[in-house]
């Protein structure tokens, strides 16, 4: 016998998992998921970003995977798009260096400056 | 909280899964596990999603990929490239939604931009036998808000005010059927759901039971508070299993949730629901006919007055609404009644789900607001008439129904402009015709369906019917007599002014309609003996075509009726009165000098 409240709990909690079905406008987290990225090392770093968002309980995040971007050499790749921001390019990622992201650029706004492609640039 | 970063939902209603959707779906669990992926993506399987002529359908989220056509052999291929390595399988895809290789958002899709998906919003989207999924998109809100909010009054009013018409056919306002039944004294009273969807051709309750369950019981429960009842009863047809099995699954785990049954959220109102099936009889459709179902006795109608509000199942105050004026119901509740008068016309309010069937590019189920044209039903969303032939009516309201001609296409759908087009709004089975349709011959299709349902109580259904049937049966044959359309007219008016019940009364309709827009068919049978539309077997006439013709004389060494006859390397012709129009002739001529017209 459930009450309101447990109701309310557990519609909060399945939200989470099946809002992705809706059409939403919340951040996208992008990974590199070709080949070239597979074999980088792509996999391991989705899990942690996946593992990261879903301990948070962040809702209205999407962790989609593409094919090929490009700079395949800059494997594995994570592109962060935060809604009415310029997308982020994340180079050279590792499941550690995704967990900050995650903590950082996506839950605080503040993006990991040093791990994006325009620093790996200027090296 | 567990995080899948794709959901791959695999269409379960009845049309995919006669088409293997299932093994689709246990495809798609096997390889994941062999790939490693069932930790972050997870198989999802759901109701309809409208767009049966393309299925079995698999939608894949995030993305909102919409793989149309699916087989068994395609889930690899989904599976490695898609879903393992980001690459959108396009060559699977709907071709609508794809543009420049770029996916197209679904709502910009011809089949749904014009849609508005209000009783079907969850159907496709979340899996029917999760009362968790139907809990997170607002479900059991609406109950919670009438039990801690609103009194059963207040319930009433809204749905008056929302203007909410029966969907089931006749459009009877619902809110005035509850204070009907609000206010008959009783001790007991019932709330009951119409499920039996007996009209050939429609399944939209069909697709609401399977893929939504949950909003058909959440409604009649807040239908029980506002008119004082303790309980409901579904009484679904038979012959739909799959809704059978969801209902009783929605059922289990609703009152497991102890949202059916004593004292619902602590808030002191006891309902429970149970499930009744029929067992295939069109007539048990109708209102008290259903009643006397439930009761154990056979479906034959009863006179009203009384009405069920007043005395219905068992005696006592009874509402019967249909399945989808339910699926509206909580909605209303929650986003108000004027937010559901928002869409529609003056006096029809809100959307309708249609079926649509027949000659059309896009068969399926589409809900669109009240007020659109048929032009758009059928050229926009259908994707218009298949083989490039011309469209030539449509027929709404099934076997109660009438046709709606090409000169009436820009016409607004809504209950009465419908009704004064000599049709009615029915169910929602939209039966789309082309050219090759003979009008006569639908008329007789419908009439056998009637005459076959009929349950034979009163006299004008019993024998009227059989009496017009066995017109239209010789009239298609090539018997049809001066006189004929006359008698057909003046024995619809007198079953419409006497029949006992709905079936009874509304059985000419289709006779009427095709007469009124398509004399001329008829007239053409009667008189020249000839079927326009090249339909009526019985009307055809095999001839040979001199000018094509050898003479070879195979066709009449074959002719089983000896009525070919002409001399060797001379045209040959076939006697009319000897030819049994078997078509024996036009299959074995070697220079297809032969036609049938």
């Amino acid at each position: 016998m459930k009450t309101i409240q447990e109701l309310e709990e557990i519609r909060k909690r399945t939200l989470q998992t099946i809002n992705i079905r809706k059409d939403r406008s919340g951040t996208r987290i992008v990974v590199g998921m070709a080949t070239c990225g597979i074999a980088a090392g792509a996999r391991p770093v989705l899990a942690s970003i996946m593992d990261e968002v879903s301990k948070n309980n962040l809702s209205d995040v999407v962790v989609a995977q593409t094919g090929c971007i490009g700079v395949c050499r800059l494997e594995p790749i994570v592109e962060v798009y935060r809604p009415g921001e310029e997308k982020v390019t994340y180079v050279r990622m590792t499941s550690d260096k995704a967990k900050r992201v995650v903590r950082e650029h996506v839950m605080l706004g503040k993006v990991v400056n040093e791990y994006t492609i325009g620093s790996e640039e200027k090296k | 909280m567990k995080m899948y970063r794709s959901h791959v939902m695999i269409c379960k209603g009845t049309g995919c899964s006669s088409s293997n959707s299932e093994q689709i779906a246990q495809n798609f669990e096997k390889e994941l596990k062999e790939y490693g992926l069932d930790k972050e993506i997870i198989i999802e399987r759901t109701g309809c999603f409208g767009l049966c002529a393309l299925g079995p359908v698999v939608i894949v989220y995030p993305e909102a990929a919409f793989y149309s056509r699916v087989k068994p052999e395609d889930v690899h291929e989904i599976v490695t490239e898609h879903l393992l390595k980001g690459r959108v399988v396009k060559k699977l895809l709907y071709h609508e939604a794809i543009d420049e290789g770029r996916l197209k958002s679904l709502n910009e899709v011809p089949f749904y931009k014009k849609q508005v998906r209000r009783a079907l919003r969850n159907c496709g989207v979340i899996n029917p036998e999760n009362i968790d999924e139907y809990i997170a998109f607002d479900g059991y809100k609406a109950l919670e808000k009438v039990l801690t909010q609103m009194t059963p009054q207040e319930v009433i009013d809204t749905i008056s005010r929302s203007g909410l018409r029966g969907r089931g056919g006749a459009g009877f306002p619902t809110g005035r059927k509850w204070q009907f039944a609000a206010a008959s004294k009783d001790d007991q009273k019932y709330v009951c759901c119409n499920a039996d969807e007996g009209d050939p051709g429609a399944f939209m309750d069909r697709s609401v039971l399977e893929g939504d369950p949950h909003s058909v019981l959440e409604a009649m429960a807040i239908a029980g508070y506002a008119i004082g009842s303790n309980q409901g009863y579904i009484y679904v047809r038979a012959e739909y299993p799959v809704a059978v099995k969801r209902l009783t699954i929605a059922i289990g785990q609703a009152r497991e949730y102890g949202l059916l049954g004593k004292n619902i959220l602590g808030m002191g109102f006891d309902f429970d629901i149970e499930i009744r099936l029929g067992a295939g009889a069109f007539v048990c459709g109708e209102e008290t006919a259903l009643m006397r179902s439930i009761e154990g006795k056979r479906g034959m109608p009863t006179p009203r007055p009384p009405f069920p509000a007043v005395k219905g199942l068992f005696a006592k105050p009874t509402i019967l609404n249909n399945v989808e004026t339910y699926a509206n119901v909580c909605q209303i509740i929650l986003k108000g009644p004027e937010w559901f008068a928002s869409i529609g016309t003056e006096k029809s309010k809100g959307t309708k789900v249609f079926a649509l069937g027949g000659k059309i590019n896009n068969t399926g189920l589409v809900e669109i607001p009240m007020g659109t044209t048929m032009r758009e039903i059928i050229f926009d969303i259908g994707g218009g008439i298949p083989n490039g032939r011309k469209f030539k009516a449509a027929q709404t309201g099934g076997p109660s129904g009438g046709c709606i001609p090409a000169s009436k296409l820009d016409v607004p759908i809504d209950y009465d402009n419908l009704i004064a087009l000599g049709s009615m709004m029915g169910s929602g089975g939209l039966i789309v015709m082309d050219d090759t349709t003979c009008m006569v011959d639908i008329a007789r299709f419908f009439l056998e369906f009637t005459v076959d349902e009929s349950c034979g109580k009163c006299t004008p259904c019993r024998e009227g019917t059989k009496r017009m049937l066995e017109i239209l049966e010789r009239i298609c044959s090539g018997k049809g007599e001066e006189g004929d359309i006359e008698k057909l007219e003046h024995l619809a008016k007198i079953i419409k002014d006497s029949a006992l019940c709905g079936l009874g009364q509304t059985a000419p309709n289709p006779v009427l309609s095709t007469l009124k827009y398509f004399r001329n068919e008829y007239e053409a049978h009667i008189k020249e003996k000839r079927c326009p539309a090249g339909k009526c077997q019985a009307l055809l006439k095999y001839t040979i075509d001199p000018s094509l013709c050898k003479g070879c004389g195979l066709c009449a060494r074959n002719c089983p009726a000896h009525a070919i006859s002409g001399k060797i390397r001379e045209p040959h012709t076939i006697d009319q009165k000897k030819c049994l129009k078997c078509g024996l002739c036009m299959s074995k001529c070697p220079f297809k000098a032969i036609s049938k017209k």
